[in-house]
């Protein structure tokens, strides 16, 4: 408390010193930037886009892109099975995409940090039973469980999402509970437990804040995932459904056009990977940034 | 030890008896009705109705319904079919061995590759070889494998038609299953060509599959490489003077493996998952086409089985895991 009256220089802020550290990496930043460039096409999609997603142009079946022969300046990534624009699908498949990668990590981090405290604070049985009913939810691959829930609730874009924040929800709840664990006996919280702050206000003031790095780089990591599962979902045909613009859903019906029109099938998997890989490398970035090993030295 | 042990293998049971109970309440929350869907009759008559119901002991209470189904579990009967009428047990182990030998195949690939490629980055570390691997295996854990696996089949089988586009073996040849894994099947039919004829049906999809552990276990290696070649037990093997191959190979290698073989073990789960993906694309007669079928047909008992058995066997494996873990290291060896 003393030093606030010597008017010191400010050391640089938290904030700042994880941005050097995160814009050293050449990778992580270019992952951001591809990013940015994904979530404004995401976010303008309705101006950015020249056609409607869904719209048949009948006298343009399968158009090549552009610079290919017979490719067409109006469709300038071509066109598919049915005459949609790829472009146009493309961007608001962006938009879909992102939206079920953060849909998906909001819900489960959300439910993992209150079941993960719980599980951590509870010294009963319920703490145990939370952390048995993840090991369930572990133990069953997560596609398969992904495909059993999306059976039961039936195909959607939604179901979707519901469907996999369930698969990914114990990654949140071990995490957030091992971390809790860890920071429990420590003597700032001991303090604040003798100060008698109450029990919530320990948990989710004064634990959860400092069990935030490693929950950082698995929600990114999440966002990814999600997005690689959600696909996945689409191309089985257990996911969102025909005519929407959703990069996997885009894929399973151009198999068969494969051979006579591979851009319908190479686009949509691109867009999917660079996604994932820009999201991915962000992460490693983070991962490095927040390590507090690397800090300290 | 013997308590970790023991410990260890109780946990199995409740989970096993959790995925039981959920499988099969969440199989009966399916829409639409499996008798319908078996008469495939529509108007069928409300008394006849009854009776398959009856006959497949769907008017049963559901708690019954369980411990009954529970029963027959203990007893390998995991009921029959809707579809086909055969015993789920039965083409469960006539199809598993095909996703076995596919996964295995995937695991061999991603281990081949996956280790040298780990150790070598760590070796180079900051290089241009570093940097160009792991971007790969970063790449590569990011790959949508479904998409990964029809560029492969355009590239390879389309364009160059060096590798079949589906299957496991030719239609040209046939032979009774033995072990169910078809190359060692192939080899013992003593016929021509049968065994190159598997091998080039199995290399794409085991590619395919293999791509995510690989750039798992890429990683993984070279991040194990890298701590342990600070260790001190290194720094003394290299003062002793013993060749660089040496150091790495017997010194620093062997301890780096340990978090490796833990990753791979780990690893069974995802493949699972995956290989759904890749025996949908290369229409591989496995358990995950076969499950996908049972959703399409709203097979039950396939579905419930199914589910339960693949979860069964990727528990064992995580068990196996922990349990070689456990006698690896120190820490857990003796006691906590």
């Amino acid at each position: 408390m003393a030093t606030d009256s010597l008017s010191l220089p400010a050391p640089p802020g938290e904030l700042r010193l994880i941005w050097r550290d995160f814009s050293r990496n050449k990778g992580a930043l270019a992952g951001l930037i591809v990013l940015l460039v994904m979530f404004t096409a995401a976010i303008f999609a309705n101006f950015l886009a020249p056609h409607s997603p869904i719209e048949q142009y009948r006298d343009f079946v399968r158009i090549p892109p552009m610079w290919q022969a017979g490719g067409n300046a109006m469709f300038p990534l071509g066109t598919d099975e049915l005459g949609r624009d790829m472009l146009s699908r493309l961007i608001y498949g962006a938009r879909l995409s992102l939206f079920i990668g953060l849909a998906v990590v909001v819900a489960s981090m959300a439910a993992g940090i209150v079941l993960g405290l719980w599980a951590a604070f509870a010294e009963n049985a319920v703490g145990t039973l939370i952390l048995r009913a993840m090991d369930v939810i572990l133990s069953v691959p997560s596609l398969l469980l992904c495909i059993v829930i999306v059976a039961i609730i039936g195909p959607s874009l939604t179901n979707t999402i519901i469907a996999i924040t369930i698969v990914y929800l114990p990654h949140y709840v071990r995490l957030v509970r091992a971390s809790a664990m860890a920071e429990m006996n420590r003597d700032y919280v001991i303090a604040a437990q003798v100060a008698g702050a109450s029990r919530l206000r320990i948990m989710f003031v004064t634990v959860l804040p400092n069990c935030a790095a490693p929950l950082i780089v698995q929600a990114t990591l999440g966002v990814s995932n999600a997005i690689l599962e959600a696909a996945g979902l689409g191309f089985l045909g257990l996911g969102a459904q025909p005519p929407t613009p959703e990069w996997g859903v885009m894929l399973a019906s151009a198999r068969e056009f494969l051979q006579s029109a591979p851009w319908i099938v190479t686009q949509p998997g691109l867009a999917i990977l660079v996604t994932v890989l820009a999201i991915n490398l962000v992460g490693d970035g983070l991962l490095d940034a927040l390590d507090p090993k690397r800090k300290r030295s | 030890m013997l308590r970790f042990f023991l410990r260890r293998v109780a946990l199995v049971i409740p989970t096993f008896l959790a995925i039981a109970f959920f499988t099969f309440v969440a199989i009966r929350m399916v829409p639409g009705d499996p008798v319908e869907v078996r008469t495939g009759e529509r108007g069928i008559s409300p008394e006849r109705l009854a009776e398959v119901r009856a006959e497949l002991g769907l008017d049963q209470p559901i708690w019954k319904q369980f411990l009954d189904y529970l029963g027959g579990v203990f007893h390998g009967n995991f009921g029959l079919s809707i579809v086909t009428h055969e015993p789920v047990w039965t083409e469960f182990w006539t199809l598993f061995p095909a996703t076995l030998e596919l996964t295995l195949a995937a695991l061999l690939f991603a281990i081949v590759v996956g280790i040298p490629s780990g150790v070598l980055a760590a070796l180079k570390r900051g290089s241009i070889v570093d940097h160009g691997l792991m971007g790969l295996a970063l790449t590569g854990f990011s790959m949508p494998i479904f998409w990964w696996g029809l560029l492969l089949v355009l590239f390879f089988s389309v364009e160059l038609g060096w590798t079949p586009v589906s299957g496991r073996i030719d239609l040209l040849y046939y032979f009774e299953p033995v072990t169910g894994f078809m190359l060692i099947d192939s080899l013992l039919s003593d016929q021509d060509g049968a065994f190159l004829s598997t091998l080039s049906h199995l290399v794409l999809p085991a590619i395919v599959l293999g791509t995510v552990p690989l750039a798992t276990i890429a990683r993984m290696t070279r991040s194990a490489m890298l701590e342990v070649l600070n260790e001190d037990y290194v720094r003394t093997a290299r003062a002793k003077g013993l060749s660089p191959m040496r150091v790495v190979g017997l010194h620093a290698l062997r301890n780096a493996l340990i978090p490796v073989v833990t990753v791979i073990g780990l690893q069974m789960g995802m493949l699972m998952g995956g290989a759904v993906l890749t025996e949908y694309i290369f229409s591989w007669p496995g358990i995950g086409n076969w499950l996908i079928e049972a959703i399409n047909r709203r097979d039950y008992p396939v579905l419930q089985g199914g589910i339960l058995m693949v979860s069964t066997v990727v528990i064992l494996v995580n068990l196996l895991v922990d349990l070689t873990y456990g006698l690896i290291n120190p820490r857990i060896r003796h006691g906590h």
